[in-house]
């Protein structure tokens, strides 16, 4: 989930000396890239287009009307009403495919400026109604999602913007190259194949070379420049604005504050109920027994034996229940020893070979220990419940201001979090905490799941 | 037989301290934290201590760790430690020494004072005495790896009655057998935990430590 690195070779600002031919072929990829996203350019002009088409349609029919409307009935006006209907079909039935093909667009465009020119560039978008991982969304609710996202009017914007000019930046590597290479080619014939830079006096072979290898060394140094440039470019306008990021954070965590006080709630819920049952009928029986057994003291001493006996034993089940329960809402060994000792002693409950790293050098806060201790039990319940494995490794450490623990286990891998409730339980609880979890999970295994939380020590 | 307590609440305190008498113990010294413990050992020499997991200041396994501290300073000393949760990391710890006289009981067991008093004389003549959760919790989940795997069903139970501290007439009687069909099962599973005929008590105690530590 996070392993983006950041500079891809292509974007290497500098090439150690020595090194021209990885600087060659850095500026020649980059060319490349840049081509292909001017690919995309066409691509997104095109669906510019496709997008303003009803609107085009409506007008010329509009027009039409108006201004044929005095000179009488010419066949072109039976034509506007095709116009108009025309208008009518395109915008209920392709415009809806084209905004999702412009979202597509722009998830790929962010993709590859993150690829080819070294810009990360966030997602804007809101999260899907439901949550992260959700069931399939129908065609009709993922265009809801789509309209009320302020950042779907922002990728139209950079898809006019790239079209009108924004392509330049990508196209200008390739165009130095083939312009220097023409202008080399025209001073080896004695006279220019294209027209010569503006700037350069005159037309003579000399002046042709010199400026072909000036345009050249011009590409050579700014071809993975500009293609960043371009990268840049695409971030001011497809990444978040400062508004649609807080945007975001507060729709995040009115979410995640919303499913804490569930979970909260439903906790306390089950605590009581598990008193109520547990310890406290058990109190109840164990009074009425000690009662009965008074009362057969002296009538009775055998019987009256049996019941405290009956009594005592009652009275070891109340506290077996109530010891269960503290388990579940504070482990004390947890309390005692934290984290990396807690997530041992687990360990020593499973039935598998576990293998317990730590690299804490002291404890994290409270609830965040007691968010990746209960976490962390999830995932060996479902380790030794579905996976089928055999053995089980637990890494614990912190660095960069972040806890991050992996569990990987060697069974049979298929693990999705889409459909365990589990994980996305977890996950859930974990999002309280601005933590992540990500799962590595293919056919066959091995599985790991990692969970990040950021936190300090 | 002298002991010391160490438990920080008074009314546990002061029920332990009556119950032992009643049952013929002398109580050499009760305290309530870890640091007059390592105290009271040391002047008394006291033939059991009985330490509560959780004492002040810090309220989490600071007994756990005197228990420790105090047989380290009394090598030998027996200890029965006291805990209102057994944890299996903890049993391996208090075990890890190899030399036996360790108890690790729920504070529960003391509900039954005569088999609590029981488990008191043990640990203070060597032996062990392991709660039966705890051994309960690992027969749950031992899935058979390393050498108990050798260990027939049958083994394994005398082995588990042996953790809990039992002599070879009390594990007769409670698994239904007889007393010689149990010491041929002990030396059974001596041999297939390779432990070398010497002190039959300490074998007894390096049984238990493989048991748990699997």
């Amino acid at each position: 989930m996070s392993d983006r690195t950041m500079t891809p070779g292509a974007a290497g600002p500098r090439a150690p000396r020595g090194a021209r031919w990885s600087r060659l072929s850095a500026s020649l990829i980059a060319s490349g890239r840049g081509l292909g996203l001017c690919g995309l350019t066409l691509a997104g002009a095109g669906l510019m287009l496709a997008l303003a088409m009803p609107v085009i349609l409506a007008g010329a029919g509009i027009g039409i009307i108006f201004s044929h409307g005095h000179h009488g009935a010419g066949w072109d006006v039976l034509f506007s009403p095709v116009l108009l209907l025309a208008a009518l079909v395109t915008g209920r039935f392709l415009t809806p495919s084209v905004l999702l093909a412009i979202r597509g667009l722009a998830v790929l465009t962010r993709r590859l400026c993150m690829e080819w020119c070294g810009v990360p560039i966030a997602d804007p978008y809101r999260p899907p109604p439901g949550g992260a991982i959700s069931q399939r969304l129908s065609f009709r609710q993922r265009l809801r999602w789509l309209l009320a996202d302020p950042a779907a009017l922002r990728d139209a914007l950079w898809l006019t913007v790239n079209a009108c000019g924004g392509w330049v930046l990508a196209a200008a590597p390739a165009g130095l190259l083939v312009y220097g290479l023409l202008n080399l080619v025209g001073g080896n014939r004695g006279h220019p194949v294209v027209a010569p830079p503006p700037a350069l006096p005159g037309d003579e072979p000399l002046m042709l070379i010199v400026a072909g290898i000036a345009l050249i060394s011009l590409w050579l140094w700014a071809a993975p420049r500009l293609l960043r440039g371009y990268g840049m470019l695409a971030r001011s306008m497809l990444g978040p604005s400062g508004r649609a990021e807080l945007a975001l954070r507060v729709a995040h965590l009115a979410q995640t504050r919303a499913d804490t006080i569930d979970t909260g709630a439903a906790e306390m819920r089950r605590i009581e109920r598990d008193l109520h049952d547990g310890a406290q009928a058990r109190l109840v029986a164990m009074g009425m027994t000690l009662d009965a057994a008074d009362h057969l003291l002296d009538g009775n001493p055998a019987a009256a034996r049996a019941l405290l006996a009956e009594a005592r034993e009652s009275s070891a089940r109340a506290l077996a229940e109530l010891r269960d329960l503290v388990r579940g809402i504070h482990p004390p060994v947890l309390a005692d020893r934290g984290l990396a000792e807690a997530v041992r002693a687990l360990a020593l409950d499973l039935p598998l070979r576990v293998d317990v790293s730590s690299e804490l050098t002291s404890r994290p806060p409270a609830p965040v220990e007691s968010a990746a201790y209960f976490a962390v039990n999830e995932l060996l319940a479902n380790v030794s419940k579905h996976a089928d494995a055999s053995q089980v490794w637990i890494d614990t450490r912190h660095d960069a201001g972040m806890l991050r623990i992996g569990v990987t286990d060697d069974g049979r891998g298929g693990a999705d979090p889409a459909r365990g409730t589990g994980l996305r339980g977890i996950e859930r609880r974990l999002a309280a905490f601005d933590g992540v979890l990500a799962v590595n999970s293919p056919p066959g295994g091995p599985t790991t799941v990692t969970i990040e939380i950021p936190c300090a020590l | 037989m002298r002991v010391v307590i160490a438990e920080d609440l008074f009314l546990l305190r002061d029920g332990l301290t009556r119950m032992l008498e009643a049952h013929g113990l002398q109580i050499a010294a009760a305290v309530d934290n870890g640091t007059d413990l390592l105290a009271a050992v040391t002047a008394e020499k006291p033939d059991v201590a009985i330490v509560d997991v959780r004492l002040p200041p810090t309220f989490t396994d600071e007994g756990l760790r005197a228990a420790l501290a105090a047989r380290r300073k009394v090598p030998g000393l027996p200890v029965l430690v006291l805990s209102q949760y057994v944890e299996q990391l903890y049993a391996r710890e208090l075990l890890a020494d190899g030399t036996g006289g360790i108890g690790y009981l729920l504070k529960d067991r003391v509900l039954d004072s005569s088999q609590f008093t029981d488990a008191v004389r043990r640990v203070a003549a060597g032996g062990t005495a392991m709660d039966p959760e705890v051994i309960a919790r690992l027969l749950a989940h031992n899935s058979g790896d390393g050498a108990l795997a050798a260990l027939s069903p049958r083994e394994r139970q005398v082995l588990a009655q042996m953790a809990e501290g039992r002599s070879n007439a009390a594990i007769a009687q409670r698994l239904v057998i007889t007393e010689r069909a149990v010491a041929k099962h002990t030396a059974a599973i001596f041999l297939k935990l390779d432990l070398q005929p010497s002190d039959d008590d300490n074998r007894r105690v390096l049984a238990v430590l493989a048991f748990l530590g699997r």
